[in-house]
């Protein structure tokens, strides 16, 4: 069973029917008409459109994984990919939870915990508090010691929420209390920590993977520094501003991470990455991630079939695996780029992708589907591969000016004009890149 | 926004200036389909047939729901499990065609993870038709009977 909906659920239907495993979707009734409900041997409707009924119901996803007598539960990104609890749930019901075990979950779910295991395991993380701040006064002394300018974060915190930066000791209390304020409103949960802010850093992430053995391997990077509010738009490896012995030191911190937890299946250890390539540990995902596809193309590894793989107890070879091509993603949302990517749901009345070599497509959209308002926005993923950067950029470039989406607006004039930015080309950017970059 | 492949009629005065632009006509016969014209609007929308829009077809066709009747109403499944007609093996159904109900009548039980669950009407009306079989899973929404008011 797949509890998930959209691209990815139709991505892990798809190697489910490589590898000759049946396979249940779930959907709302939202998602009646969608792609993987329709190419999945059976489907199961668990609910009303908005995602606390449906694809973040648990007893509903295990009333249906009970009906179907699923074996195992794949549950995608987002929704309930990392949470404990469904993954204990899953465990006691006999159903395997394709990913890691519920306490490799939680060690890394609670970021605070997270950088303190880091820390121990001697993996460098980004200079800062070592506890959670227990007073605006604690907050102002320790951020002299570590110098600002400092990002106050929130320990339950994501998707950007619960941080703010700090530039000076006037902003603190400000700052402080706003952040506090957000958190509790996000995750019932205001604890803060401090970091350094690391200033223009790149985020650049590394694949591995572990089996249930011990063995723990690293794929390489991916650089996702082209981001909005916190939202990668745009991924590559290698990264332009990798070099062979930065990868070296960043695999072995990523590995020296996962083992710190004892990792079993897939997973990214995301670094920041200063101007001088000094790297911190910012977090792990302990789950396959949107972007997985962009190290499935250099490395030639289905990273889908080798988490199930793992799941059912194969070992790995405990190999690193390097890039042997240039891949770059362009995450296709249907947001209008003109008016502040505003969310563009609706009717697709027209839609043509492009093809041809180095071109790869994970959608779940077609021709007269309907994007539902309820769910995030992003409709397709776009994967150039060749064998330069330059090339991979033409080709992306040459590939989006044939991508035909009517009826809804797209990201794809925002990409098409990316794919032409001279720093972008160049590969100078970092994560703020995006804030000064305007549409024509 | 006209659609750009449609564009059936282009009017273009001078002096004062008038454009006109008027999209191509609904084809009165749907070619693909052979049958009515296909409704235009989401709301009437039918399943999309697989030849229709490009929707690829699955690994196995799954079972359409039948047309109600406009006149009958349907009590869908509340939640996903298993579809029972009586409390235990051996007892007597909770209800039989032509069995009258009334709001919070129990109709049937829907277990699942070992939770018996007791479904209520929440209408009026005669039994017409049972749609499901005893002992089988029903899904969320799924029709569970047919009810006249």
């Amino acid at each position: 069973m797949i509890a998930n909906r959209g691209e990815i659920a139709l991505r892990v239907i798809r190697t489910c029917r490589e590898m000759g495993i049946k396979t249940v979707a779930v959907y709302s009734t939202a998602d009646k008409d969608s792609l993987h409900v329709k190419f999945a041997d059976e489907a199961v409707c668990i609910g009303k459109p908005a995602s606390a009924d449906s694809y973040l119901n648990i007893p509903h996803i295990m009333a249906a994984a009970e009906i179907t007598n699923a074996d195992g539960i794949h549950p995608g990104y987002g929704f309930l990919a990392e949470n404990a609890r469904f993954a204990e749930i899953c465990g006691e019901h006999n159903i395997k939870f394709i990913g890691p075990t519920p306490d490799q979950i939680r060690s890394m779910g609670d970021k605070m915990t997270a950088k303190e295991t880091m820390i121990r395991a001697g993996v460098p993380v980004v200079p800062g508090g070592e506890s959670l701040l227990a007073s605006l006064e604690e907050s102002k002394s320790l951020a002299k010691d570590v110098g600002y300018p400092i990002i106050l974060k929130a320990t339950a915190g994501g998707g950007g929420k619960g941080m703010r930066v700090v530039w000076e000791e006037d902003e603190m209390e400000r700052a402080y209390n706003a952040a506090k304020t957000e958190a509790a409103a996000s995750f019932k949960n205001d604890g803060l920590y401090m970091e350094k802010f690391v200033e223009e850093p790149r985020h650049i992430e590394i694949q591995i993977a572990g089996d249930r053995y011990g063995k723990i391997c690293h794929l390489s990077e991916r650089d996702c520094s082209i981001q909005r509010r916190h939202q990668k738009l745009v991924e590559e490896s290698p990264s332009p501003f990798m070099t062979p012995e930065l990868r070296q030191r960043m695999g072995d911190a990523a590995i020296k991470a996962a083992s710190a937890i004892g990792y079993e299946s897939v997973g990214t250890i995301e670094f920041l990455v200063d101007k001088h390539r000094n790297f911190y540990f910012m977090e792990m995902n302990t789950r396959i991630q949107v972007e997985h596809c962009v190290t499935e193309e250099v490395t030639n590894f289905d990273l889908i079939k080798e988490q199930i793989k793992i799941a059912s107890g194969e070992a790995i070879s405990g190999l690193n695996y390097e890039p042997q091509m240039y891949a770059i993603e362009c995450r296709i949302n249907a947001e209008d780029p003109y008016n502040d990517f505003r969310p563009s749901p609706g009717k697709i009345t027209n839609l043509h992708q492009p093809g041809g070599h180095g071109i790869r497509i994970d959608s779940h959209v077609y021709g007269g589907y309907i994007i539902p308002p309820y769910y995030d926005s992003m409709i397709a993923k776009i994967i150039a591969v060749a064998r330069t950067r330059e090339e991979a950029i033409n080709t992306m470039s040459r590939a989006l000016s044939e991508y035909v989406i009517e009826g809804v607006k797209t990201t794809i004039p925002f990409h098409q004009q990316l794919m032409k930015n001279e720093d972008f080309i160049s590969g100078n950017f970092n994560t703020k890149f995006l804030e000064s970059f305007k549409m024509v | 926004m006209i659609n750009k492949s449609n564009i059936g009629e282009v009017t273009i005065e001078e002096k004062g200036f008038k454009v006109i632009i008027k999209q191509k006509e609904e084809p009165a016969q749907n070619f693909i389909t052979g049958g009515a014209p296909m409704p235009v609007s989401y709301a009437q929308q039918q399943q999309a047939p697989v030849i229709q829009s490009g929707a690829p077809a699955g690994a196995g066709e799954k079972p359409k729901a039948e047309a109600t009747p406009d006149n009958l109403v349907t009590i869908k499944s509340p939640m996903i499990g298993t579809f029972y007609r009586s409390a235990s093996p051996g007892k007597p159904q909770f209800v039989q065609v032509g069995d009258e109900v009334t709001p919070g009548k129990v109709v049937c039980i829907i277990e699942a993870m070992k939770l018996f669950n007791e479904i209520e009407s929440e209408v009026k009306g005669r039994i017409v038709k049972v749609l499901v079989e005893d002992a089988s899973p029903v899904e969320y929404d799924q029709p569970l009977f047919l009810v006249e008011p």
